[in-house]
């Protein structure tokens, strides 16, 4: 279901976090549960070249995520998916020696260019992580409002309700745990930890979300419900899944971009990127089709 | 070796066997007990450590020999390595029991409550220790109001922050400190406080100087263990929310650690809070209470137990009550400390998972 369509910036400059106006309050539509304006954005990168120290794990990779779809990141383990990933919201640099090469702009804005500080990229940049990582010393409601107080953002305590059962009911959650906010984040099964997670990150209203790898330690049932999640979710948020699932790439994406290597100590690099469909039934490129076919990977 | 009881199948003999009876190790101790002490008598060279080491050696090489013939030699050996464990337990025990025990015994009759309350501010031949009492809480408090949060933050710099030499060498000198002899500290407090006091000076904060300097090293290393626990993906989690660096630490970091960090500086106090040497140089020995760590000499429970042994007063078996009452509560402080640490943790440790 759309929503308002979103606000746009006059100029391309990141907003300091304590300038940005809370949310409004989501409008009921027919689903009751997802409405709100969108806020996605696109994010290009060119020639991005991605190192650890002196060893090169991605090479060249240029890629467009389109505002308000699912662009899924597939190839084989290795191939540099979640570090690429990863250099979306500057979470990459956080390793020691780790350095990023290339453009990288969020809605034309260069989210390396000096005088960018990464700390507001990430909260424009959410993501989501493979394994789930609630904050163990906190409640289901202090996770989901996680982001709104460590962000140092002033939220009145209705407000904050208001959030975070906006956010829990976005990321199906909220009838599982309505009677056991205040109880640990770390008491719920692998799905609703994810989902908790998932909740986390949009309650802070990202523009772009990233998830890495985010079904692959959860069961079948779980996975499917946040393939469905994803899908309702790019209608406000421009989503980006790294997955070495191809039938979950099939299924829930958009847009498909195909990395791979060489050999082990080459470079990854971005083989072919391109509407699922057609990565899946036609693709132009041999190494695509041998791995989406099985053929190898 | 045919099990009792199984069908003659060679699967069954070969996954089976004979096994000892359930009572078999406890009957060859009280057996050894009892052999080992008619040998003593017999040769008439009976002692209660004789007995002891001639039991144990009895009993290790019975429970081997009898099992090997019943059991098979894996089992054998496990029975025996078993009860060499066991005695060496035994063995490791026993000082830490028989203190104790004397401590109790001697130190009981001396723990009343004039003891407790009064101090021995112009008495001869009687008085208590209160004054002891409240210089070992006063010291031992200024002490860790230094040392926990320089150790603290030393060690969040060490996990968080740390890179390449800086840190190499931090650890290195950690380590050093960690092995100081207290008196070396006391004399480095009392050097101190005399170069900008001058020589003579005895003040109560100069022991907790002093104990500081033996306490941070402990706190930094037990620290820098409970925070390099902490799972990488919660600081990643917190860092994707857009959390700066610090107030991960603050808010994410160290809530998640604090049970362990109370408890790593729980035991740093109870390692210093029996520290003898280093106050008897700086802060003195002095009959009344003090609790101004600022202003003249202060005593405490383990100069006080020292002092009174040393130069007992009128009635010297009061004094060597005392003594040993002081140590007695010593002991008991430090108990108490560790008790406190551990519902402290129960109570308060997070499940990562």
């Amino acid at each position: 279901m759309q929503g308002v369509a979103g606000t746009t910036r006059a100029e391309p400059e990141m907003p300091p976090a304590d300038v940005r106006k809370p949310a409004p309050p989501a409008s009921p539509d027919a689903a009751g549960e997802t409405g709100g304006r969108s806020r996605a954005k696109r994010i290009e990168a060119r020639n991005v070249d991605l190192y650890y120290g002196e060893f090169h794990a991605v090479e060249k990779a240029s890629v467009t995520i389109e505002p308000n779809k699912v662009t899924a990141l597939i190839g084989s383990s290795g191939c540099g998916k979640t570090t690429f990933l990863r250099s979306l919201n500057r979470m990459h640099e956080l390793t020691p020696g780790a350095r990023v090469e290339g453009d990288i702009s969020l809605d034309g804005q260069d989210i390396y260019a000096p005088g960018i500080d990464p700390v507001q990229v990430r909260r424009l940049v959410g993501m989501v992580f493979q394994s789930p990582n609630p904050f163990p010393t906190m409640s289901v409601y202090e996770n989901v409002a996680a982001g709104l107080t460590l962000n140092g953002s002033r939220v009145k305590k209705s407000e904050k309700d208001e959030i975070v059962e906006r956010s829990l009911r976005g990321a199906h959650l909220w009838n599982e745990v309505k009677d056991r906010l205040d109880r640990p984040g770390s008491g719920l099964s692998g799905g609703q930890q994810q989902r908790l997670c998932i909740a986390r990150a949009i309650a802070v209203e990202p523009e772009v979300l990233l998830m890495d790898e985010p079904c692959s330690a959860l069961d079948p049932v779980a996975t499917l419900a946040i393939e469905d999640l994803v899908r309702e979710l790019k209608n406000r948020f421009t989503i980006v899944i790294v997955t070495h699932n191809m039938q979950q790439a099939a299924r829930a994406s958009d847009v498909t971009a195909f990395f791979n290597l060489e050999e082990t100590g080459k470079p990854g690099r971005l083989i072919e990127i391109g509407p699922t469909e057609t990565i899946f039934t036609s693709p132009s490129e041999k190494a695509t089709e041998d791995y989406v076919s099985g053929r190898f990977g | 070796m045919q099990a009792p009881g199984n069908k003659t199948s060679p699967l069954a003999a070969t996954l089976g066997g004979g096994a000892l009876p359930g009572w078999a190790p406890y009957g060859v101790v009280a057996g050894s007990v009892l052999f080992a002490a008619a040998l003593l008598l017999a040769t008439g060279t009976f002692s209660v450590a004789l007995l002891l080491a001639g039991a144990t050696l009895v009993s290790c090489l019975a429970i081997y020999v009898w099992s090997r013939s019943v059991e098979g030699g894996r089992r054998a050996f496990d029975r025996l390595a078993t009860f060499a464990i066991a005695a060496a337990f035994a063995l490791a025990l026993v000082p830490l029991l028989s203190l104790l025990f004397e401590v109790v015994k001697r130190g009981l009759p001396g723990l009343n409550l004039e003891f407790l309350t009064e101090s021995a501010r112009g008495v001869v031949g009687g008085g208590g220790a209160a004054h002891a009492i409240v210089g070992t809480v006063v010291i031992t408090a200024v002490a860790a109001i230094i040392s926990v949060p320089i150790g603290i933050m030393a060690a969040i710099y060490l996990t968080e922050y740390g890179g390449g030499r800086l840190r190499k060498a931090l650890t290195f000198f950690v380590d050093v400190m960690t092995g100081i002899p207290s008196i070396v500290a006391g004399l480095f407090a009392f050097a101190l406080f005399a170069i900008f006091l001058g020589p003579g000076i005895r003040l109560g904060v100069m022991g907790s100087v002093a104990l500081s300097v033996l306490m941070i090293p402990i706190v930094i290393r037990s620290s820098e263990e409970v925070l390099k626990i902490v799972p990488n993906d919660l600081r990643e989690a917190a860092y994707a929310l857009g959390t700066p660096k610090w107030k991960t630490i603050v808010k994410v970091v160290l809530p998640t650690a604090l049970a362990g960090l109370v408890t790593g500086v729980m035991i740093a106090v109870a390692r210093i809070v029996g520290e003898t040497a280093p106050l008897l140089v700086t802060t003195g020995v002095v009959d009344s209470i003090n609790s101004n760590p600022f202003e003249g000499r202060m005593q405490n429970l383990a100069v006080y137990a020292y002092s009174e042994y040393r130069t007992p007063g009128v009635m010297k078996e009061a004094s060597y009550d005392r003594a040993w009452a002081a140590a007695l509560t010593l002991i008991a402080i430090v108990m108490i400390l560790n008790l406190v640490a551990r519902l402290i943790y129960r109570r308060y440790r997070t499940e990562i998972r």
